[in-house]
């Protein structure tokens, strides 16, 4: 696949036959002002999208928006043929899930961390597979000690891997990535994408909406873009 | 009428009044600059009192419900708002509901006391329901402005924790609850400490005016149980009350987190 720039498809989007995620005609006010207006795209099985644009222009707010965590103030979110207000929104964040730039962890080990979510009534009918976890460490050259850590001594890296891990053992459909490397080595960075990679590896119908600053990570991790312009 | 306690004279209050001036030197003499604070607050409880002396002579001639339901209905509306004045986040309908936490706490709990505890005759003589319902609301006033207060700082500052786990599919209820559960505590505590040390460090001042009034103690010890059930079931319902209203404020049924709902106030 090419990078093209989404516009192209904006027009007849939210209706493209086979989308897996569809936006139509978002926008997106805060405080008076509008971020951005009339955002619409497709997000189809296997995509890998980067969300690109200057800071200021809304590209978390975007992510947060699909993930439904804020309002938007107009146009409709459609994931797997049904509007997202017509969800119940912990199943579909079951599957679509966002990923936050500040990872925030729990007391605990690493391990607890993990199994931790699978006391939320949403994921009771599956079990925490330990094994499914050692294989990803393996990816992200870690052992199986790393899982008795506690979370109050990682770094900002280890952190971020165990949120990563939190959320890919759930099996998403889709990740939203918001600047997940940012603040982030460049050798965690590449395990991470190679992490998210296998994920993807594992289920070729997954996909996943990244944001970065970073253009030679975009041009790695993905094949085409949303861009944000700014001031709406 | 006959008295069984001392009456106190205008002289002898100003003789209380003196101990403060104790305070007052030792503070000028060590520069701890209490005295104007102290000053102010003494003249406050003062006049505050002696009003509220000549109030209740006024409200305990009352013999109709309506006023007396009224006067109550003041009471609780001075509470609610109290309550809200000391949290440092708040909410448009914070006001609204915290008043109305107290009102249906207190009212409740207050009305199956009166009327069905203490079996008071008629249910609305002033000189049983307002002294009880002035204890519900003000314990409940603490119950709910230390809850408030914790439940909203607790969800500015957690807000990341909140929202990935929200994020990875939990509802609204299962990323509140902890934060519930830690502002419940936290309104309960000093009901909690004040019945755990009753009567071994503290006696309630209720109990111990009852006495210097004449009651037996035992009699007077009695009521304070009765009072303090009150005081603590009021303080949970009211507590409770207010932090589910909130939590319904500032979470949407679409299990988001809405903190731009909250204001932070100097």
């Amino acid at each position: 696949m090419t990078t093209e720039p989404i516009k192209q498809r904006a027009t007849q989007a939210g209706l493209a036959h086979g989308s897996l995620l569809s936006a139509v005609s978002l926008s997106r006010q805060l405080q008076g002002q509008w971020i951005w207006q009339g955002i619409s795209f497709d997000a189809f099985q296997g995509d890998r999208i980067a969300v690109v644009g200057p800071s200021g222009a809304g590209k978390s707010l975007l992510l947060r928006a699909l993930a439904g965590l804020d309002p938007i103030q107009a146009g409709r979110i459609i994931f797997d043929g049904q509007p997202m207000e017509r969800q119940f929104m912990p199943r579909y964040r079951s599957q679509v899930i966002y990923l936050h730039q500040r990872p925030a962890l729990t007391e605990g080990t690493v391990e607890e961390n993990l199994q931790q979510v699978y006391r939320l009534a949403i994921h009771r009918d599956r079990t925490y597979d330990r094994n499914q976890i050692l294989h990803y460490l393996k990816l992200l050259g870690r052992t199986a000690d790393f899982l008795q850590r506690p979370s109050a001594v990682l770094s900002g890296g280890e952190a971020q891997i165990v949120a990563f891990l939190r959320a890919l053992q759930l099996s998403p459909r889709i990740l939203l990535l918001d600047e997940p490397t940012a603040s982030l080595d460049i050798e965690t960075a590449r395990r991470l994408e190679a992490l998210v990679q296998a994920w993807r590896a594992e289920n070729l119908q997954r996909a996943y909406l990244w944001t970065s600053h970073d253009p030679t990570q975009i041009q790695r991790i993905t094949d085409r873009q949303i861009t944000l312009n700014g001031g709406g | 009428m006959e008295q069984s306690y001392i009456q106190i004279n205008n002289g002898q209050l100003a003789l209380a009044a003196a101990l403060i001036l104790i305070n007052v030197i030792l503070s000028v003499v060590l520069q701890l600059g209490l005295e104007r604070r102290l000053a102010i607050a003494s003249v406050r409880m003062i006049v505050q009192l002696l009003l509220v002396g000549y109030v209740l002579e006024w409200v305990f001639t009352l013999r109709n419900p309506l006023w007396v339901l009224l006067v109550a209905l003041a009471m609780t509306a001075m509470a609610g708002a109290s309550a809200v004045d000391r949290t440092r986040r708040r909410f448009r309908r914070i006001y609204w509901n915290s008043f109305f936490s107290i009102l249906t706490s207190s009212f409740l709990v207050t009305g199956l006391a009166v009327s069905g505890i203490i079996r008071v005759e008629p249910w609305y003589d002033p000189q049983y329901v307002i002294p009880l319902l002035g204890m519900v609301l003000g314990n409940a006033l603490t119950g709910i402005s230390l809850a408030l207060d914790r439940f909203t700082e607790d969800l500015a500052s957690r807000r990341d924790q909140i929202e990935a786990f929200l994020a990875l599919g939990a509802t609204r209820w299962e990323a509140a609850h902890k934060r519930i559960q830690e502002a419940l505590r936290t309104g309960m505590i000093p009901t909690i400490n004040s019945m755990l040390v009753m009567g071994l460090v503290s006696l309630p001042g209720m109990m111990t005016g009852q006495i210097l009034a004449g009651a037996s103690p035992i009699d007077a010890v009695r009521y304070q149980i009765v009072i303090i059930f009150m005081i603590a079931s009021g303080t949970a319902l009211g507590t409770i009350g207010v932090i589910l209203l909130t939590f319904q404020v500032l979470f949407s049924r679409e299990h988001q987190l809405r903190l731009e709902r909250l204001n932070k106030v100097k």
